[in-house]
């Protein structure tokens, strides 16, 4: 495994007000990778997916506070990894699905189907009662 | 105010200005269908000119409001989308239930 060259951790308590912030800040880290304007939009929009879920699923029934840590390496490789430690995923396989959704009529269900198509990948651990992990990886092409 | 409403021969346009989330998209939602509740329009336009930046919660804030019209068989027309935002829209496949005005230029 390689070393990171760089990292940063932030955390926040899980306000749905902050959904703009933890985006932003990963957005503002990883901004030294020198990444194309769609990369970083990308990676926004899947940091605020996972983040969201954070917010709205794992911490449903209590406020609770959102990880996140964010690492790039040499290759331009970027490693972003959003934590709760909320209610936790019964299910993984089932809840990332496309359109499976617990949260009702103005969820649409499609935020690991966001992810996992913004990233080159998407991986998801989870304890029911402990909380849930989410990393994602996405490879940034220096600009021309 | 993140959305501007105006009304014109049974159109019903709501400029939306900022980004949209699962935290902004509540605020919309409720001035979007206040309005849209009383007025039951034959159209309803969603102008996203100004705003740069919408997650699956925005997804969401189309569908709901594709629902809510039905009701009175309404239809929803999406305008002003960047391309970070069609991206979004396609990949939710909104094009079946929704028309989607292509941006000028
Ligand atoms: N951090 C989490 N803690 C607990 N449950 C989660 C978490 N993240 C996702 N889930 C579960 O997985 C389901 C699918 O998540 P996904 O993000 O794909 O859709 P959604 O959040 O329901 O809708 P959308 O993201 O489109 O607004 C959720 O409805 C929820 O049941
Ligand atoms: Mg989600």
């Amino acid at each position: 495994m390689m070393k990171p060259v760089n990292q940063a951790q932030i955390s926040f308590p899980s306000y749905s007000v902050n959904e703009g912030f933890g985006r932003a800040a990963v957005a503002a880290f990883l901004a030294q990778l020198d990444p194309t304007v769609a990369d970083l939009a990308d990676m926004r929009t899947a940091v605020s997916e996972a983040v969201t879920n954070a917010i709205v699923h794992g911490y449903r029934d209590k406020k609770g506070t959102v990880y996140i840590s964010a690492k790039i390496f040499e290759d331009g490789k970027a490693v972003v990894r959003v934590r709760d430690k909320g209610c936790g995923i019964p299910d993984v396989k089932q809840a990332m699905e496309p359109l499976f959704t617990t949260g009702g009529e103005e969820r649409a269900g499609l935020g690991f189907a966001v992810m996992q198509s913004f990233c080159d990948s998407v991986r998801v651990t989870s304890t029911v009662g402990r909380g849930t992990s989410v990393t994602l990886t996405k490879h940034f092409e220096p600009k021309e | 105010m993140s959305v501007q409403l105006s009304y014109k021969e049974g159109v019903l346009t709501a400029k939306l200005t900022g980004e949209i989330d699962h935290h902004s998209a509540r605020e919309m939602r409720e001035a979007i269908d206040d309005t849209a509740q009383k007025l039951k329009p034959y159209c309803l336009r969603l102008d996203f000119m100004e705003v740069p930046f919408m997650d699956s919660s925005g997804v969401g804030l189309i569908l709901g409001r594709v629902r809510l019209c039905n009701f009175w068989r309404g239809r929803v027309v999406l305008c002003g989308l960047s391309p970070n935002l069609n991206k979004m829209v396609e990949l939710a496949g909104i094009s079946s239930v929704a028309a989607i005005e292509r941006r000028a230029g």
